[in-house]
């Protein structure tokens, strides 16, 4: 199992994403400006501030070369992940639906989240128990998920939304209590908290884990499967 | 070369906090009877071709999914002097 962990100029999380696809697998970095995806099985998208952030967040990262390749990786079933700033990136580029807005409370928000998993039928959550609870950091001001009404209760019909922050835990205002969502496909997920800061006993819970070990399951249980 | 500014807002409906955050400062400075406060951006440009406007706020200047814009177009480009504006809207 070979993750891809892409880095734009801005990144600040690409190295504790890397170390977190280690503790499942093998990791490499994949250059923004590159269109070479190294025969990865997963790509991570990571968090940080890509190119700035400039004019709203993720919307000049979706356009680098390497977004190319990830969306035509995306289309042909890979799994992709994005974290914060990566699960902005990968709304900026339509591969997931919805968007996020800054925080109701404007305030940078740095600190450990309880999510609940509400389903555990993806690639993302399959090695998790249904409902159960994850503590993971947050760190983010643009982190309000917001999808229309009539896209929202698609999702919702569909499963879509993989992670909510558990009962009063609504950190900044998302819809539905939204923490991560997956496309209609369900290969590609994203959540604004921070998985890949939660896998170490070192610093803290561990509770991230449970995603990068549900991705490896998926992938070197699948190719067993063929 | 066209002179156009691209007003961009967010969508009606959906909440501003920024927005709300000037409109609760206005009255600790006097300014009372200010209602309905939204923050939005301002993008100025000079293009060949103001046809290709529209395209370019859906794909890349603002998230239709989020925002409302407007396309002002000015007269003259940067650097000159005039600039009367003209609406087209959206």
């Amino acid at each position: 199992m070979k993750f891809g962990v892409v880095r734009f100029p801005g990144s600040c999380d690409e190295v504790d994403a890397l170390h977190a696809c280690r503790r499942v697998g093998e990791a490499v970095l994949l250059w923004h400006g590159d269109r070479d995806l190294q025969g990865v099985d997963a790509v991570v998208v990571p968090g940080g501030f890509s190119y700035g952030d400039y004019l709203r967040v993720g919307a000049i990262a979706r356009f680098a070369p390497v977004m190319e390749e990830v969306a035509e990786f995306a289309a042909a079933g890979g799994l992709v992940l994005g974290i914060c700033n990566g699960f902005q990136v990968l709304c900026e580029a339509g591969l997931l639906p919805g968007a996020l807005l800054p925080n109701t409370s404007l305030r940078f928000i740095f600190r450990q989240v309880e999510l609940e998993v509400v389903t555990t039928d993806s690639p993302f959550t399959g090695a998790c128990a249904l409902s159960q609870r994850l503590s993971i950091p947050i760190k983010h001001t643009t982190g309000r998920y917001y999808a229309p009404d009539d896209q929202l209760s698609r999702m919702e019909g569909s499963g879509q939304v993989l992670l909510r922050y558990a009962p009063g835990e609504n950190p900044n205002g998302s819809v539905n209590d939204i923490a991560g969502v997956c496309n209609e496909q369900r290969n590609v997920f994203g959540l604004m908290p921070h998985p890949e800061h939660a896998v170490d006993p070192l610093t803290g819970p561990t509770g991230g884990l449970a995603i990068f070990e549900s991705m490896r399951a998926h992938v070197t249980d699948g190719a067993a499967l063929v | 070369m066209m002179r156009a500014r691209v007003l961009v807002k967010p969508k009606a409906g959906i909440l501003d906090p920024q927005g709300q955050a000037v409109e609760r400062a206005l009255p600790a400075l006097g300014f009372t009877g200010v209602r309905n406060v939204h923050v939005g951006r301002l993008i100025e440009l000079d293009v060949e071709d103001p046809a290709r406007l529209p395209e370019m706020c859906q794909r890349l200047l603002t998230n239709p999914l989020i925002e409302d814009y407007e396309i002002v177009e000015a007269d003259a480009p940067a650097g000159s002097n005039g600039g009367g504006a003209g609406a087209t809207a959206r």
